[in-house]
């Protein structure tokens, strides 16, 4: 569709502004959909933990608190960016960009349904998520620093260390699903994992699964790993001194993250677009008519439920006993976890290596 | 001029003022990051050259990892700036020969008469579909195994040595140390007990107060 609009384009104008153009509206059609779930994703979870919390939640914009959404949005714009003195001026305004910037641009990537259903079908496709949402890191870093401020800074260390930490297992939990799949294409990855709920990745690495999981909560800094924010010794971390649409806009990345790894996770371990009943006698032809992007969304929708309950339940974890599970607990497993898949992968070990 | 080179051009004018700002500018955090800026166009230069690959291991290694240890040294620093360009001056002629001197070497080794584009054929470029990664991985995995194992061995050294000369146990007496495993380990039964204990009743105030 988007090749036809390029060729059209492409007869009255020049061949880079036809490209430019068709880019941007790619990207469009993309970032859109994705901030407005960033958008309701926020009053989900306050709906939801409110009713963790036997509480109501917002109810009072709109018919049930639906438009509640708008209205922080409303409010955040038109709220005053108070600059810290003695601040970088041009890093901290530099710094929510830097954190935003990734999360939006690592959906270039991201397969929503079968036939090739992507803006960017890259054979890198794994690779390129890793390397784009590293450079989240930063947008931490540069607040902290440029704000001038100590909690911000202590925040800013935390966080990062954090981030590196558990990028290193996460890492290491997407080798093994190259080594399964074969391939860093995301659209080949799901492909790989056709034949039925059984096929899917989860199951010979659900070590993998759970570690990938955990290693993603850590790295949007949600509970039980939010030690960046955490408002009892350090106020709000990084963004302390960021205010108005300036701290929305690290609120949007974090959601905008929190999203892109429920699909990253949906992707590749929990088959993407295919149906659970595929191969299910019965149930199969029943379902046959659900588009494959349903299934894909389902699926993200519960595994961002699991983010927003593990917020309601877990209390947040001491910061030494973060690290140490990063590092004395997750990296071991996967890297066991590399070896035990290499064995899998030579003894043709199950339904996954045919 | 095509879209590509477009981009080429724009990645490689980042790149070269992204490298010039880092050796200029005063604040060392900001010289940091300014490095941070010539890697990522750099990367970006590479995957035009069709090394996706290496492109986004760049990004993936060099900006998400070694920079951010680099940033985190540079900012626990307390850098006087005025004291690091004391003599910048006396040493200026001295600086610029050295640099010509190097400048003019690298000419010497890899100018045009040795790698000029008449000496060095244009690489082949790859099929749409062909995986850079695989094209790196098969030579790197069979013709190189034993040096790609022994570099991996080399680094593991430098781990385990790097962790040695910092790891030291103090004794108990100066430092306390946590035993994690224990701390998770424990019940509530083991921190407190239970105890039953009579009710106090309180005891009706004697008339002799009330009258007071």
């Amino acid at each position: 569709m988007f090749d036809s609009l390029q060729a059209w384009l492409s007869t009255f104008l020049f061949d880079w502004l036809a490209v430019v153009i068709t880019l941007l509206i790619q990207a469009v059609v993309v970032i859109l959909p994705v901030m407005l779930a960033v958008a309701w994703l926020t009053f989900a979870e306050r709906k939801v933990i409110g009713y963790m919390q036997l509480r109501m939640g917002p109810n009072r914009v709109g018919p049930k608190g639906w438009l509640q959404p708008i209205a922080d949005a409303l409010k955040l714009m038109f709220k005053e960016i108070v600059r810290p003195t003695e601040s970088n001026f041009y890093l901290f305004v530099v710094a929510p960009i830097l954190t935003i910037a990734p999360a939006v641009a690592a959906w270039a990537v991201i397969p929503f349904d079968e036939n090739g259903v992507v803006v960017a079908d890259i054979n890198a496709g794994v690779l390129y998520v890793l390397a784009v949402t590293s450079i989240i890191v930063y947008g931490v870093i540069i607040s902290g620093w440029a704000s001038n401020s100590k909690y911000a800074f202590l925040g800013a260390m935390r966080a990062s260390a954090q981030k590196i930490s558990y990028e290193i297992a996460m890492g290491f939990a997407l080798v093994t699903v190259l080594m399964v799949a074969g391939s860093m294409n995301l659209t080949e990855i799901v492909e790989g994992q056709k034949g039925s709920l059984l096929h899917w990745y989860w199951l010979p690495l659900l070590p993998m699964f759970a570690v990938y999981f955990i290693s993603g909560l850590a790295e949007t800094n949600r509970a039980p790993f939010d030690v960046a924010e955490g408002e009892s010794e350090i106020v709000a971390g990084f963004h302390v001194e960021y205010s108005g649409m300036a701290f929305a806009v690290f609120f949007l990345a974090e959601y905008a993250m929190m999203i892109l790894i429920s699909f990253m996770t949906a992707v590749m371990f929990l088959g993407g677009w295919l149906s659970p009943f595929e191969g299910i006698p019965g149930l199969e032809p029943m379902f046959a008519w659900v588009p494959g992007f349903i299934w894909l969304f389902a699926k993200v929708a519960v595994l961002l439920f699991l983010f927003l309950w593990f917020r309601a339940t877990f209390p947040r974890y001491r910061y030494d006993q973060i690290m140490r599970l990063g590092w004395k607990v997750l990296i071991p497993v996967t890297i066991v976890w590399v070896f035990a898949v290499g064995v899998m992968e030579y003894a043709q070990l199950g339904l996954w290596f045919d | 001029m095509t879209f590509l080179q477009f981009i080429f051009y724009l990645l490689a004018a980042i790149a070269v003022i992204a490298g010039l700002k880092m050796i200029s500018v005063k604040n060392p955090v900001q010289a940091a990051l300014w490095l941070v800026l010539a890697f990522i166009s750099t990367a970006g230069i590479w995957l035009i050259a069709q090394a996706e690959f290496l492109g986004l291991a760049l990004i993936l290694v060099y900006v998400g990892a070694v920079m951010v240890l680099f940033l985190f040294v540079v900012m626990m620093l307390d850098i006087n700036v005025a004291q690091f360009k004391e003599g910048f001056t006396r040493y200026l002629p001295l600086g610029v020969l050295t640099a010509a001197a190097i400048f003019a070497l690298m000419y010497l080794v890899l100018g045009p008469q040795r790698f000029g584009l008449e000496q060095v054929t244009p690489p082949k470029s790859l099929a749409e579909a062909e995986s850079n990664t695989l094209a790196l991985a098969i030579p790197l995995y069979t013709e190189h195994v034993y040096a790609f194992i022994l570099a991996a061995v080399l680094l593991l050294v430098g781990i385990v040595a790097a962790i040695t000369l910092t790891l030291r146990r103090r004794p108990n007496t100066e430092v306390l140390y946590q035993d994690i495993d224990q701390q998770i380990k424990t019940r509530a039964e083991d921190r407190f007990e239970m105890v039953k204990m009579p009710p106090t009743v309180e005891q009706p105030l004697p008339e002799k107060e009330k009258e007071e």
